[in-house]
């Protein structure tokens, strides 16, 4: 059965590099725009990668920083110093 | 009775600024960067030409001799903006004031030998006057600039060699109890020692030098990467038993040293990427101030380290490498 990985972030000057680098890294992502907020939906599995935020961001960024515009979250979390994802297992 | 409570999203008109969004290519949500940066100078419609320049208008690309199809496409990849750039900068400087509390609570400067003392009066302080010359070479290349993306960061720049000197300063007032005797001897040092007179006689020169994009080559790949970089980096032995002392007390120079130069490499790979005539005209310049910082810096890494001028050699040396991985001839 498909079950739905999410991330809610609030829409902001903050979280919107994160958006983007989530949209930008994670294929067939649907989006939900609140306001206020954005819900982040894809089939199984969302992932946000340190490397690509940097990009967008133009300085370090710790993975854990994302909790600072994270409003909810489905999924089973796994994170490092690399990437935040949640994901229900196959 | 119920109440469904509902929300509307209500999309605004437009995500930006028309100008940003032309620059965009559509109307996008920007960033605070963005927007703080993009097309921000005037560029027509200016009412008087300066008097003291008339060949000119105010902002005129022709102020150097590189050409550049868009001064916008050499951005900062720190994205710096006013408030960015200010709540790095105090972070920084928190760790500044620490370092100096802790400094002063374990009595580091005055347990340091009086060689040691001597090598940082010598050596370090009068660094401080070439701070200040790097801040007039970046304040003259901010008014002299074109275009915002490279005449922000500019100031930016030069504010932080305003703080660097204010923290050597600091320095020298914790050798000599406050009194600020170690500074006046620092400004004769720097007048009439002969192992600052290279580095004098290079900052001096650079201040009359018209063209500003040369003048940023000069002082991004030719004083700061050879003569800060031997100053912060490669002298540690001669600071001797101070060496810890010192390292922490300029921590704020290595970590601001790391970040701009992420700046102003980009800057200078990207202009001369732009066209061949480009590329020749930054190599050629890189060549000549880069040969001339060694030279400067030669007879303070001989008087400081005893070394005959390796320590220089090898910072130039850095300083090549780090001028041909961004494209030049060197």
């Amino acid at each position: 059965m498909t079950q739905v990985a999410s991330l809610t972030l609030q829409h902001n000057d903050d979280a919107r590099p994160i958006i983007e680098a989530i949209l930008a890294d994670n294929d067939g992502a649907r989006v939900l725009s609140m306001p206020g907020a954005v819900k982040i939906d894809r089939d199984m599995e969302l992932v946000v990668n340190r490397a690509s935020v940097e990009a967008r961001l133009g300085r370090v960024w710790d993975p854990q920083e994302i909790h600072l515009v994270l409003i909810s979250m489905a999924g089973n979390l796994d994170e490092d110093d690399d990437a935040f994802k949640v994901s229900w297992k196959h | 009775m119920t109440i469904q409570i509902k929300t509307i999203d209500i999309e605004p008109k437009r995500q930006t600024f028309g100008h940003i969004a032309r620059r965009l290519g559509g109307d996008k949500p920007a960033s605070r960067y963005q927007e703080g940066t993009l097309d921000v100078q005037a560029t027509a419609n200016f009412h008087y030409k300066p008097l003291w320049e008339p060949e000119f208008w105010h902002y005129d690309t022709r102020k150097t001799a590189v050409v550049m199809d868009d001064w916008y496409k050499p951005l900062d990849p720190r994205q710096y903006y006013y408030a960015t750039y200010n709540i790095t900068r105090a972070n920084m400087n928190q760790a500044v004031e620490r370092n100096f509390a802790f400094i002063e609570e374990r009595g580091l400067i005055e347990k340091m030998s009086p060689a040691a003392k001597d090598a940082v009066a010598k050596g370090l302080l009068p660094a401080r006057h070439l701070h200040w010359g790097s801040n007039m070479n970046m304040s003259e290349m901010t008014q002299r600039g074109y275009g915002t993306a490279v005449t922000a960061p500019c100031i930016f720049s030069a504010g932080d060699h305003l703080g660097m000197a204010q923290i050597l300063s600091r320095v020298g007032l914790e050798l000599d109890g406050q009194t600020g005797a170690s500074l006046e001897a620092a400004k004769r040092t720097w007048m009439d020692d002969a192992a600052w007179q290279g580095a004098r006689r290079l900052i001096e020169d650079s201040f009359v030098e018209r063209d500003w994009f040369q003048l940023y080559v000069a002082q991004t790949l030719g004083v700061n990467a050879v003569l800060f970089d031997l100053i912060y980096k490669r002298l540690d032995a001669a600071w001797r038993d101070g060496a810890i002392a010192i390292a922490m007390l300029t921590e704020f120079m290595s970590d601001w040293r790391a970040e701009e130069s992420r700046w102003s490499d980009h800057v200078v790979k990207v202009v001369a990427a732009e066209s061949a005539a480009n590329a020749s005209l930054v190599s050629q310049w890189a060549n000549h101030w880069i040969d001339r910082a060694i030279e400067a810096a030669r007879p303070l890494s001989a008087a400081l380290l005893d070394d005959a001028g390796k320590a220089a050699e090898a910072a130039g040396e850095a300083a090549k490498t780090r001028a041909r991985a961004l494209g030049l001839a060197i």
